[in-house]
């Protein structure tokens, strides 16, 4: 837990330095004090390892979808890629978005569950989209194991040991349709991984991903207000502490 | 075996904003009607929760179901469509209040000259401006017609606006007065200002105060929340069809609204429509609902999908152009452009779907064609919205999508980036049109609508002008990167563009040329009207529902004056000769 409390603590600090926040006003006398106990949270900020965290919250922080670790390693090292840590703030992997994705595929989106999956097949143009027989869960597992295949083939050793400027590389001929893929075309994969890691990123935290809101926070979005009838018209820059969906239930 | 429920006075396919129109007016004066609705039911308590960009405005929450039904599509006639297998260029609606529930308000009224564009633009420019493979027609009506019939829905919806030195003229102030003012549309305002432009706050269905309407609807203030286009409101303040006709129908005791109800077939005994078949989604049973009048309300797609399948009207073929069925489908172009400030962050995460300012000092034929090699334009406008994080994340050109400096780039401009946006009018081709797919089905088993449709060169040129005008306003706003949008090679069903389809069966005055007449009848089946941007002749610069609007108000006169002397509303203009 001590660890945990470090971390809450960087974030509380990041998020004070980086706003501006006025007393009272719009977010009103309260603002510290809200932020100083926002407890319920804090728990989704890492990706915490079970053993070291027996927090309740974190109980969702374990696998519906991937059935080996590895595919999901894989999985999350990309994603870290495409959304890497920086100066802003925390990269994919802290902020969940491997177990957003993950859960996201054991669902009606892995399943394509609202969309039309009927035959025939055909590749079609870059103009008539989605076309492959694959769902979205069938899609990234294939996409998974190519990135790996595609490091072994070119540098002789797993995704998960190289460079970041060779994980790149290989993401980049993924981007670049320059893979061969069975059922699906490299574009397709990696235009979906790289939507599926926004997504983690800036969801709502309730879907496991933005940890601690901590995308939101890095972006200055607020999150879920009810109204801004009040600031709408003012000319500065008004920051508000996020606030989750989960605020809904409050009143 | 299907079973045969009592004969109606009326009913309608689909219960969104036009179906809601219908069964509102219809039932105030004693009409009986029945509203089958595919989707669920839905009210302001179920918008609660609402605001969730990943639900709601990723994953559309309330959009169709595609796993029972979709399009067809292909940009050109030798190409294989494929379906369409998630949603993306448009997003068509389902539930009660159809569409009506997740749009953004912006309320416009076509220009007079829409009405009559065929006429005014070969008065003006002579009969060959475009060439004979844009199937430009009238509409069989005028604007001064339709005028009362576009305030009828205004005040229905209680529209918030102003005066437009450049709009339509009107004969009536809007119900309610315009939203408000914020840095970022007095910014626009002052720029166009500046360029000697006529700048106006967007027509809105977000409204600017607490109205009742002449129904005795309330529809509240909005709150600018930021979660509205996409997003059903919390507070019952964007207009729709759930806090105004629906209600109204329902209190009158006269409308009966089934849901779940998917309409599959209108019955047709060669002359006349019988009544329609569907399936109760819940359990299903297959019904047949017989009715003295069948009013098609399910939008541009099936409004076109139903007719084609039941052999109502000739099905439009792009070799001979022949037939109406499908003809002049129509979308729109978005021409635009990008501004980065360095030293400015604007609250663009707060908004309304209808909040913004614009002009129209480049739409229709408020400005001189004769120099250029295009009709038409289209309202140039900056619209506050609310930028969500997950679908909002502009990085100037040269910036990669993913990656170190995306995020770097995208987190820096999150707040720091604006954008001008045209509706460029879409002009009918004769190669783009909607017809039905060969191979690929329903749930059902029916044949799914194939959508045949690419830009042309009208559109590519009007995309320039455009996106350039768009340019000039963006660098008086004091931008430091202005990026003009460019068109692409090709119509894309992938990407997000607008929910603005239009056409396929077409309103005019000539039978051989349109499908239906100006009440929205039906040329061929006297008892059958079809209501919606289905009807619309060509897509004008403006976003359609207030047209739609008007037009529905007008048909749903027309099934009165039907009711009472029967046969055809209008007579048919002799035969015109063809472009
Ligand atoms: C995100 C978004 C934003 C928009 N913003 C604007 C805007 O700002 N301004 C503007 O002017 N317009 C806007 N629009 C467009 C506007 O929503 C539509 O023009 C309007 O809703 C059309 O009304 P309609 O009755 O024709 O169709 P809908 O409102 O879509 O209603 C059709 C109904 O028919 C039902 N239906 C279809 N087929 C069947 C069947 N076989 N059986 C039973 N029921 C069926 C559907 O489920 C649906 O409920 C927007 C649309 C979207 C999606
Ligand atoms: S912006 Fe206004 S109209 Fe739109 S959902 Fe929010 S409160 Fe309702």
């Amino acid at each position: 837990m001590a660890d945990e409390n470090t971390k809450s603590t960087m974030s509380r600090r990041r998020f004070i330095k980086n706003s501006s926040y006025v007393a009272g006003g719009a977010i009103g006398g309260g603002f510290l004090g809200t932020i100083l106990g926002r407890n319920v949270f804090t728990d989704n900020q890492q990706q915490a390892s079970p053993e070291k965290n027996n927090n309740a919250n974190d109980y969702n922080r374990a696998l519906m979808y991937f059935t080996r670790q590895k595919d999901f390693d894989i999985l999350s090292a990309a994603t870290e890629r495409i959304f890497p840590e920086d100066e802003n703030g925390p990269g994919a992997i802290k902020l969940g978005v491997p177990y957003f994705i993950d859960h996201q595929l054991a669902g009606a989106y892995g399943h394509n569950d609202r969309e039309y999956m009927q035959r025939p097949f055909y590749p079609g143009s870059d103009f008539q989209g989605y076309q492959t027989r694959l769902k979205r869960h069938e899609v990234f597992m294939v996409g998974i194991q190519a990135i790996e295949n595609e490091s072994q083939k070119g540098f002789d050793s797993s995704f998960l040991d190289l460079e970041d400027k060779q994980k790149d590389e290989i993401l980049q001929k993924f981007q670049d349709g320059k893979v061969d893929l069975k059922g699906v075309t490299p574009t397709t994969f990696f235009e979906l991984l790289r939507s599926a890691t926004l997504e983690g990123a800036y969801s709502d935290p309730l879907y496991g991903g933005n940890g601690n809101m901590e995308g939101w926070l890095m972006k200055e979005y607020p999150g879920n207000y009810m109204s801004y009838i009040n600031d709408i018209g003012k000319d500065k820059f008004i920051k508000k502490e996020p606030k989750p969906l989960r605020a809904h239930f409050a009143s | 075996m299907a079973k045969k429920l009592k004969k109606v006075d009326v009913v309608t396919v689909g219960v969104g904003w036009t179906g809601g129109i219908i069964a509102a007016e219809l039932t105030k004066q004693g009409v009986q009607v029945v509203g089958l609705e595919r989707g669920k039911a839905r009210s302001t308590e179920d918008f609660q929760h609402v605001h969730d960009e990943y639900r709601y405005a990723i994953r559309y929450e309330l959009m169709q179901d595609l796993s029972r039904e979709t399009i067809t599509f292909r940009n050109h006639r030798d190409e294989r469509a494929l379906p369409m297998r998630q949603l993306g260029s448009f997003l068509l609606g389902e539930g009660l209040g159809g569409a009506g529930v997740h749009w953004n308000g912006q309320t416009w009224r076509f220009l007079p000259y829409d009405f009559e564009i065929k006429t005014k633009t070969e008065e003006k420019y002579g009969p060959n401006k475009l060439g004979s493979d844009y199937t430009l027609q009238d509409w069989g009506i005028t604007y001064e017609e339709l005028d009362p019939y576009f305030y009828k829905f205004e005040q229905m919806a209680g529209i918030s606006g102003e005066d437009n030195p450049k709009g339509a003229p009107r004969n009536n102030p809007y119900p309610t007065p315009p939203m408000k003012e914020t840095p970022i549309t007095k910014l626009f305002k002052d720029a166009a200002k500046n360029k000697n432009l006529h700048p106006v706050h967007i027509p809105s269905g977000n409204l600017s105060e607490r109205y009742e309407n002449p129904d005795g609807q309330t529809i509240n203030q909005c709150q600018y929340c930021g979660f509205c286009e996409r997003f059903g409101c919390e507070y019952g303040a964007k207009t729709s069809p759930n806090v105004t006709v629906i209600p109204t129908a329902k209190k009158t005791g006269n409308f009966e609204l089934r849901t779940h109800a998917n309409v599959t077939e209108i019955l047709y005994d060669g002359s006349k429509a019988t009544g329609v078949k569907y399936v109760d989604l819940q359990t299903g049973e297959e019904f047949i609902q017989p009715a003295d009048v069948v009013v098609l309300t399910s939008y541009v797609m099936n409004n076109a999908r139903l007719l084609l399948q039941a052999g109502i009207g000739k099905p439009y073929d792009p070799e001979t152009r022949t037939g109406v069925i499908g003809k002049n489908y129509c979308y729109q172009i978005l021409p635009g452009a990008t501004g980065f400030f360095e030293d400015k962050k604007f609250n663009t995460y707060m908004g309304a779907g209808a909040l913004g300012a614009a002009v129209d000092d480049y739409n229709g034929d408020n400005f001189d064609h004769s120099k250029l090699d295009f009709i038409h334009g289209g309202v140039l406008a900056i619209s506050q919205t609310g930028q969500r994080p997950i679908n909002n994340n502009v990085v100037p050109n040269d910036t990669p999508n993913w990656g170190k400096e995306f995020k770097a780039q995208s987190i820096k401009y999150y707040h720091r980036n604006l954008a001008i946006g045209a509706q460029g009018a879409s002009i009918p081709h004769r190669n783009n049109y909607l017809s039905l797919d060969p191979d690929y089905k329903d749930v059902f088993g029916f044949p799914l609508l194939r959508m045949t449709y690419d830009f042309t060169e009208q559109d590519r040129k009007l995309h320039d002008y455009l996106s350039g005008k768009c340019a000039d306003i963006m660098k008086e706003m004091g931008a430091d990167i202005v990026e003009p949008r460019e068109i692409k090679d090709h119509y894309s069903i992938v990407p997000y563009q607008t929910t603005h389809n239009t056409g396929g069966v077409i309103m005019g005055a000539d039978p051989e040329t349109s499908a239906v007449n100006n009440y929205l009848q039906m040329w061929d089946a006297d008892n059958l009207f079809v209501v919606g941007a289905s009807a619309f002749a060509h897509n004008g610069g403006y976003n359609p529902t207030g047209t739609v609007g008007a037009l529905a108000y007008r048909a749903a006169e027309g099934i009165m004056k039907y009711r009472e002397n029967k046969g055809q509303l209008v007579k048919a203009k002799a035969a015109s000769k063809r472009a």
